[in-house]
C-alpha cells in the first residue's frame, strides 16, 4: 500500500502558527489537493470537516494557541487516496480517554465530538505521539471506485 | 462568511434564521451570543430556521447544544427547521436527533410549541 502511494504522490508541507487562520489554511489547502481525486461534493465537505476538527484539536488543545509552538501538516495525494498528517507540539493526546459523546450522559455536552467526527469522515484515523513531543493524527480517505 | 441571525416572530414563537457557517471562531460566537440574548429578552420558544447554514462543525454543533440547554434551563424550548442533508448527516452521527424536535414545515413547528 505504501508503494502504491508513494510511487505517484504529490506532497505538501505546511507549517502554520497556533491560530484560527490555520484552520482555514489547511483545510483550503487539502480540499485543492482532494479535487484531483473527483471526490463528490459531500465528500469533500466531509474531508474539509476532518481537517477542520483535526487542526482545532492541534491548536487549540494540543498548542493551546502558543505563538511559539506550530502545527505540520502533510498533505500527501497519491493515485487512490489522500492523507492528511496533522502534528502539534503539545503535551499529547489520548483520543481514547475523551467520553464517548454518544452515551447518553455526554449527549448534551458542549464538546467532545471532534474525534468522532473524524472517524466517521475518513476511512483511516490513527493517532501516534510525536518526536520528541506532541501527537500526529493520520487520516486518509480513499477516491471513490468509478 | 460567518453567521448571520435575523429574528422574527411568529405568535409567541421566536423564529430565527441563520444564514453562513456555525463554526469555531465568530460564527459559533455570535451564535451563542444571540441566543443567550434573546433568552434574556424573554425569548423562551425558539425555532432555529437553519436553511441556509452552508457549514456547521463540531463547536457549531457545540453551540446548538449549549442553546438548547440555555434556553431549557429557563423553562423555554429550542426547535430546530429545514435542516441541510449535511446538518441532518451531522445530527444523526451525533445522535442529537434524539435530543432535537425537527420540522421541515415552519407553520407545523410553530403550532408544535402550543
Amino acid at each position: 500500500m505504501a508503494d502504491q502511494e508513494s510511487a505517484q504522490a504529490h506532497t505538501l508541507d505546511l507549517v502554520l502558527d497556533s491560530c484560527l487562520e490555520s484552520v482555514d489554511s489547511a483545510e483550503e489547502a487539502t480540499l485543492r489537493e482532494a479535487k484531483y481525486l473527483a471526490f463528490d461534493d459531500d465528500e469533500m465537505h466531509n474531508i474539509g470537516i476532518a481537517v477542520r476538527e483535526c487542526m482545532v484539536n492541534a491548536v487549540v488543545h494540543g498548542n493551546r494557541y502558543n505563538a511559539r509552538k506550530k502545527v505540520h501538516v502533510k498533505i500527501t495525494r497519491a493515485a487512490d487516496r489522500i492523507t492528511v498528517v496533522i502534528a502539534d507540539e503539545g503535551d499529547g493526546f489520548d483520543p481514547d480517554a475523551v467520553p464517548d459523546p454518544l452515551a447518553s450522559e455526554n449527549l448534551l455536552r458542549f464538546s467532545g465530538r471532534g474525534v468522532m467526527l473524524m472517524r466517521a469522515f475518513m476511512d483511516e484515523f490513527q493517532v501516534s505521539p510525536r518526536e520528541p513531543k506532541g501527537t500526529e493524527v493520520r487520516m486518509v480517505k480513499y477516491k471513490p471506485k468509478q | 462568511m460567518s453567521v448571520k441571525l435575523t429574528t422574527r416572530q411568529v405568535g409567541d414563537v421566536t423564529v430565527v434564521d441563520a444564514a453562513g457557517r456555525i463554526t469555531l471562531g465568530e460564527g459559533a460566537s455570535t451564535f451563542r451570543d444571540s441566543i443567550r440574548d434573546l433568552v434574556a429578552g424573554g425569548h423562551k420558544k425558539l425555532l432555529l430556521n437553519l436553511a441556509e447554514i452552508s457549514y456547521i462543525d463540531s463547536s457549531g454543533i457545540g453551540e446548538l447544544v449549549s442553546g438548547f440547554t440555555t434556553v431549557a434551563n429557563q423553562g423555554g424550548t429550542v426547535k430546530l427547521l429545514n435542516l441541510t442533508k449535511r446538518v441532518q448527516d451531522l445530527l444523526q452521527i451525533t445522535k442529537l436527533y434524539t435530543v432535537f424536535e425537527v420540522f421541515d414545515d415552519e407553520a407545523k413547528a410553530v403550532r408544535s410549541f402550543a
